[in-house]
């Protein structure tokens, strides 16, 4: 079966395009790309005007939850909440219980993901077994059974030593390693960056240059060993500073920053709602400045990816004291209004960079197909609707989980559709003139 | 009783009169306005000659009930506000973390509501977590008062001290007061810079700078970690509580140490004013923060301090119970 997209503005920067093509799919491949392209039987789908059609979304930073934390997520409702936000595919943390440290857990994911049939899922295994920090997982099990890189996430790799040798024996096949950048005796028990807000709330905070060490850490065993290392979440602008030295040394580093990190700032946790939990996340809410640097590193280039740390938690774990509240916010359905409104509309960078940071280069740094719609790639697709106005609604979500700060949050930009391998598993209710998709 | 007549003809030089509280909780001075502030200590004023009455007792708060909900150990402040209560007739339950359902797993969430649910007037809330006192006001229907929560804000403490400072003072704005100690944890201290800032005291806080918070010169107040340039003319010294367990979380290297650069001597008292006061919220460790010498000398003022919590803490549940108001519908 072929469908002729028409008339939409195409932006796909792995190939240099930016402007009004059509895009021929047949079956689950991408099969043209071009000006007026002809029907030859396809079933025509015209684009309406001002929507564009990029290669499909990959967040490469989600917490699926399952197994074992079913009450949050799962594997269906993480993909669903995936499409409906305009990801074609995600990568999943490994710090389900149990851990994704070997390849039973992986394949139970991977027939999990098979089952839902929704968005592309690529696992991430585990540095260490059970994350406990001493011995390296059954990396080559982990790799065969569909892992597309290692990390302990929720924690740092617990010693330079055994992130060092993470490095070198994933870097064997070609894996990146990922690292939630923190030095734990400077966390201690905070649950807010060190600044003026948690010291006015009597939050115990952690400073920026928390992050900085793991990072610093990060890049200099990446130089040591010649392998690749990702900074996860990256919120810190001492932290950025790193990544770009470490870039302009040739160091294998790459990072990725989270839409609350260039969106929100430690003032939320003030106001409107103090003490909001949906506020509480792991890196925190940083000040101004450190939000600022998140914003310039995206317009220059020394931010790689957006990813949304998408962090499901029951309404029963977020109903507590603050200090008492587990990290993390879900972000699969709001991270595209985001970075449309926040950074596109704002003038900080045209279509083609957020394509780069959604799409291009999370399938560059996981090595993973996608980001680009060259013929003969999967038909992974979403469709923007840039000027739509978009109502968070924190009780709509598809995701099991609703904590999100952006609830009653009115943003410009939206998704229209999500196509993966050619099938339309998203349409958006409100947009006018995708019916036939 | 006649507080309420008096208190809506007074008016402080630093505000304009207000006759009640715009909130139904307190959760913190930060939420108050200095007419705010005034009215309390003002009313509290009426309440402390209640207390100096044979019969110390007005119908005040008559058929109100009040829970004092204590999820950390307190004598102070729980005795305080179970007297100020009894004190204006009200009908209180006490409730401590130990014999609790939270113990049992228990969310505060879920204790909070089921306290509702037999509907008390006031909930008085202690607890070792910050914002505990908001999470609360967020989903009760009674009024919440913070009697301490983790290391936020203690607004009667800071009222209390207001208080005490102004009988002696006979104002706040432009008096020096500077507050030494643990500034990194102090409730207190949040209260008290709150509260002071806005009724225009200069406001000086002294500690090691491993025990000053991020970004303290946004609070509006002047740090350092020179104990003799924070005592200097001043008019109040508030010695705060360094809590012994400090010294594992290498804040300094021993209590005796923290005394010789810190502690509050004779000797370091010289530099202040002759007419200065000393406070300390309680509970003192003597010999650490503060010599004996000191604590019961004649500048001293920790016991009045404690004395007018009552009348303070009468003035807070008087205005949440809906003042003048309340007693004219009772």
């Amino acid at each position: 079966m072929k469908r002729l997209l028409k008339g939409g503005r195409v932006v796909d920067p792995s190939n240099g395009i930016d402007g009004v093509r059509d895009v021929l799919i047949d079956g689950d491949r991408i099969a043209a790309v071009g000006r007026d392209l002809p029907v030859n039987g396809a079933t025509v789908v015209e684009i309406p005007a001002g929507f564009v059609v990029c290669p499909g979304f990959i967040d490469m930073h989600v917490h699926l939850r399952e197994p074992g934390q079913e009450h949050k997520e799962t594997v269906a409702t993480g993909t669903a909440a995936a499409v409906a936000g305009g990801f074609t595919a995600v990568a999943c943390m490994p710090n389900t219980s149990p851990v994704n440290d070997n390849a039973n857990v992986t394949a139970y994911i991977l027939a999990r993901a098979a089952e839902a049939n929704l968005a592309r899922v690529y696992p991430i295994g585990a540095v260490s077994r059970g994350s406990k920090g001493e011995l390296l997982a059954d990396i080559a099990e982990l790799k065969d059974a569909g892992c597309v890189a290692i990390t302990d996430d929720g924690h740092p790799v617990a010693t330079a030593l055994l992130l060092r040798r993470a490095l070198e024996y994933a870097g064997m096949f070609g894996m990146p390693v990922i690292d939630h950048c923190e030095d734990p005796s400077l966390k201690g028990d905070a649950v807010a960056h060190e600044g003026y807000q948690a010291a006015a709330l009597g939050l115990p905070g952690m400073p920026g240059a928390c992050e900085a060490l793991g990072v610093e850490r990060g890049t200099l065993l990446a130089e040591l060993t010649g392998s690749h290392f990702h900074v996860a979440h990256m919120s810190a602008r001492a932290s950025l500073r790193t990544v770009r030295k470490g870039k302009e040394a040739g160091v294998r580093v790459t990072c990725e920053v989270a839409p609350h990190h260039f969106t929100l700032t430690d003032e939320a946790l003030a106001s409107p709602i103090p003490y909001d939990t949906n506020t509480k996340m792991n890196p925190p809410l940083r000040e101004a400045a450190d939000r600022d640097a998140m914003l310039s590193g995206i317009a220059d280039g020394s931010i790689d990816a957006i990813a949304t740390d998408h962090a499901p938690h029951h309404y029963d774990e977020k109903n507590v004291e603050f200090d008492r509240a587990p990290f993390g916010i879900v972000g699969l359905e709001t991270a595209v209004p985001l970075a449309l409104d926040r950074l596109v509309h704002a003038g900080l960078i045209r279509l083609p960079r957020l394509v780069e940071l959604l799409s291009v280069n999370p399938a560059r740094i996981l090595r993973v197909p996608g980001g680009t719609l060259v013929p003969g790639a999967p038909a992974d697709v979403t469709i923007l609707a840039p000027d739509l106005t978009v109502r968070v609604e924190a009780a709509a979500l598809r995701s099991r989980s609703k904590n999100t700060p952006f609830d009653g949050w009115e943003l410009r930009g939206g998704v229209a559709a999500t196509i993966v391998g050619g099938r339309t598993l998203f349409v958006n209710a409100v947009v006018e003139g995708l019916k036939e998709l | 009783m006649s507080a309420p007549a008096e208190t809506q003809q007074r008016r402080t030089d630093e505000t304009p009169a207000m006759t009640a509280l715009r909130s139904k909780d307190l959760l913190g001075i930060a939420e108050l306005t200095t007419g705010e502030i005034a009215l309390i200590l003002d009313t509290a004023e009426a309440m402390k000659e209640v207390g100096e009455r044979p019969i110390k007792k007005v119908p005040a708060l008559r058929g109100k009930t009040v829970v004092n909900l204590f999820f950390e150990p307190s004598t102070r402040t729980r005795t305080s506000f179970e007297i100020a209560e009894k004190r204006l007739s009200a009908d209180t339950l006490n409730i401590a973390v130990a014999t609790s359902s939270v113990v049992k797993g228990e969310t505060l969430a879920d204790t909070a509501l089921n306290l509702e649910a037999m509907r008390p007037d006031m909930i008085v809330l202690r607890h070792s977590s910050s914002g505990a006192c908001h999470l609360l006001s967020r989903i009760c229907r009674s009024a919440i008062i913070n009697a301490g929560d983790g290391m936020h804000e203690h607004p009667t403490q800071a009222l209390l001290d207001a208080f005490t400072i102004r009988e002696h003072k006979k104002r706040l704005a432009g008096l020096k007061v500077a507050i030494i100690g643990d500034l990194l944890h102090s409730r207190v201290l949040r209260s008290n810079i709150h509260l002071l800032t806005k009724m225009g005291s200069d406001v000086w806080v002294c500690g090691p700078p491993t025990l000053i918070p991020a970004d303290i010169g946004r609070f509006g107040v002047r740090a350092t970690s020179a104990v003799d340039e924070a005592v200097t003319d001043a008019d109040v010294i508030m010695l705060l509580r360094i809590q012994l367990e400090r010294m594992e979380g290498a804040y300094f290297p021993s209590l005796r140490e923290y005394f010789n650069v810190f502690g509050m001597t004779e000797a370091r008292l010289r530099r202040a004013k002759p007419d200065v006061m000393i406070m300390h919220p309680g509970p003192m460790n003597r010999g650490v923060e503060i010599a004996s010498e000191v604590a019961d000398g004649p500048y001293s003022v920790i016991l009045e301090q404690v004395a007018n919590g009552v009348a303070v803490r009468m003035a807070v549940l008087y205005l949440l119970a809906g003042g003048a108001e309340h007693e004219a519908a009772a």
